[in-house]
């Protein structure tokens, strides 16, 4: 997923003098070509996010569309005030593409997982929120954002993850995508958390308990189109994400019916991860596996 | 130094602004006015009539708190009546504690949370060389601002990228809002910290005209480096009761004897 982003911004470049490249000290491979073919519009700035950030708002305003890059937990918490002021409030169409969503830097323990970064993203205004599933929405999501005109976070999964978008489902910034039809039942899910719910619901389909699956691959701007068609429709939503449960998806969804519902009576039930920091290393899927985020959480979740 | 009729006029202004909502950054607007007036007189190039001119030398305020003296020398210039300085602060004014990005009104970035302007003036200097303009990018940096380490990064990239067209101008006057930037962190040795980020580095007097003219149109015409010229300033100069008192760094509440006594050093 993450060497699809960033092939993609080569690509953009090639076709579109606007389109920079800003990376922090990252990996001596990346974007190699683009470093040979287009090296002024290469950049690796060093371990200096709060200087790339307001040197890439800089870019914005001479009329530069810059793509920047490094670990999402030092791309959100590090520079913040750089993205809430020189991002944000002046709203200018830069890029921020962050490494490893959630639980992906498991190993390097609790300093490299980025598991609140929807939720200090999405409280400011003017960003938007994006966490695709796979790596060919990706490619959609990252040919939609040249023109996005405002600024714009990508979260990244690990990659080599199961493709499940298509290219049927029409993708749009900020328009969810129905991967299944809702029985009674609806996983609301983003980023690559939707391939864990599309499991859950083929497992509960066997004991007839009907679930659609809607990836939520915009978490900002909210698409409330989709959500008002569809959940009088249920009488039950799951909401799941690799991420803290205070602050991201399922709380956005929370606001959204408490806001835009009041009368709605659906049952709403989250799963993330509970207000405590990780306390164990491993591997990613053993870290879900521990907060309680897998196909059989899922279901259990939907069951009760 | 004796302040001329000019920098008597633009302190005026300031004035004017302060008699109606009786607040501000005084202290910090006073010792940045000559410098200002250097560069919007006789250096920067820039059209009232036209803000958005391409080729227009970029101006970051990046000590936003320093805006009374900015917003006083951009309505001296033309870019809007001083007559609308007079809502400063208020809910409808274009105008607040901070200046906030508005090309038409001559304001390049908002700034006012501090250590933030240099970075973006050198992604304006980065963005100049791509696109072949030869415009001029300026910042003017607080004392007590370069404290932020995103200063100290922001250098480091401006001598990487070899930005002879950026300068940084310091107002050097010594006092941050606690007290003596010698006590609360201390810059020196200055000049040496600036050789060592890859600058050319200038001291200059930041209240005498003719010095920083000569240096800004002559000296660093030849600088291979980006410049940082640091301007030995006055906290509150022009009011002998505000210079070097910290107490008038920010003042909230003013008197009217206070306000006369502003103008009766300006006469």
């Amino acid at each position: 997923m993450r060497k699809t982003a960033l092939d993609c911004v080569y690509e953009l470049a090639k076709k579109d003098t606007r389109v920079l490249f800003i990376g922090s000290d990252l990996g001596p491979e990346v974007l190699i070509e683009m470093k040979k073919e287009i090296p002024e519009r290469f950049f690796m700035e060093g371990i200096s996010e709060q200087h790339i950030v307001g040197m890439a708002s800089g870019l914005a305003m001479e009329g530069f569309i810059p793509y920047v890059n490094t670990i999402a937990t030092f791309l959100t918490r590090r520079c913040y005030e750089q993205i809430v002021l020189d991002l944000c409030l002046q709203d200018l169409p830069v890029r921020l593409i962050a490494n490893g969503g959630g639980a992906v830097y498991a190993p390097l323990g609790p300093t490299h997982l980025a598991v609140e970064d929807i939720a200090i993203m999405r409280l400011l205004p003017n960003m938007g929120v994006v966490s695709v599933c796979d790596s060919l929405e990706m490619k959609r999501l990252m040919q939609a954002s040249l023109n996005w005109p405002h600024p714009l976070y990508i979260r990244l999964a690990k990659g080599g993850d199961e493709i499940i978008s298509s290219e049927n489902d029409k993708f749009q910034i900020g328009k969810a995508i129905l991967m299944k039809n809702p029985g009674e039942c609806l996983f609301v899910s983003t980023g690559v958390m939707t391939q864990i719910a599309l499991k859950a619901a083929s497992e509960l389909e066997k004991e007839n308990i009907l679930c659609g699956v809607l990836h939520m691959h915009t978490i900002k701007p909210l698409d409330k189109e989709t959500l008002l068609e569809l959940f009088p429709k249920v009488t039950k939503i799951v909401t799941v994400e690799e991420h803290f449960k205070n602050g991201g998806l399922g709380s956005s969804i929370l606001e959204f019916c408490n806001d835009e519902m009041p009368d709605q009576c659906i049952k709403i039930k989250r799963i993330g991860i509970e207000d405590k920091f990780a306390d164990q290393y491993g591997s990613q899927n053993s870290l879900l596996e521990n907060w309680g985020i897998s196909t059989q959480h899922l279901c259990a979740a939907m069951r009760s | 130094m004796q302040l001329d009729e000019r920098s008597k006029h633009l302190r005026k202004i300031i004035v004017d602004i302060l008699s109606v909502d009786k607040r501000g950054h005084i202290g910090s607007a006073l010792s940045l006015i000559e410098i200002l007036r250097v560069l919007f007189d006789s250096f920067l190039k820039y059209d009232p009539k036209n803000p958005r001119w391409e080729n227009r030398d970029r101006f970051i305020l990046s000590k936003g708190h320093g805006c009374l003296a900015l917003y006083a020398i951009l309505a001296d210039k033309g870019f809007f009546p001083k007559e609308t300085l007079l809502d400063f602060c208020r809910p409808h004014s274009h105008f607040g504690g901070h200046p906030e990005r508005n090309l038409d009104l001559g304001i390049e970035a908002t700034t006012g949370a501090l250590g933030h302007g240099f970075s973006m003036a050198v992604g304006m200097a980065i963005g100049a060389k791509l696109k072949k303009q030869d415009h001029h990018v300026v910042v003017v940096m607080g004392d007590g601002e370069i404290n932020e380490g995103s200063v100290w990064e922001a250098a480091m990239s401006a001598s990487k990228h070899k930005l002879t067209k950026l300068i940084a101008m310091i107002d050097y006057n010594k006092i941050q809002s606690y007290g003596p930037t010698k006590e609360v962190l201390d810059l020196e040795p200055l000049v040496d910290k600036w050789k060592s980020f890859g600058f050319e580095v200038l001291e200059v007097d930041g209240h005498n005209i003719k010095e920083m003219e000569y240096h800004l149109n002559n000296t660093i015409k030849d600088h291979k480096k980006p410049t940082v010229l640091i301007c030995h300033t006055i906290k509150g100069k022009g009011f002998n009761f505000a210079e070097n008192n910290p107490t008038w760094h920010h003042k909230s509440g003013l008197k009217q004897e206070q306000i006369e006594a502003m103008y009766e050093c300006l006469k």
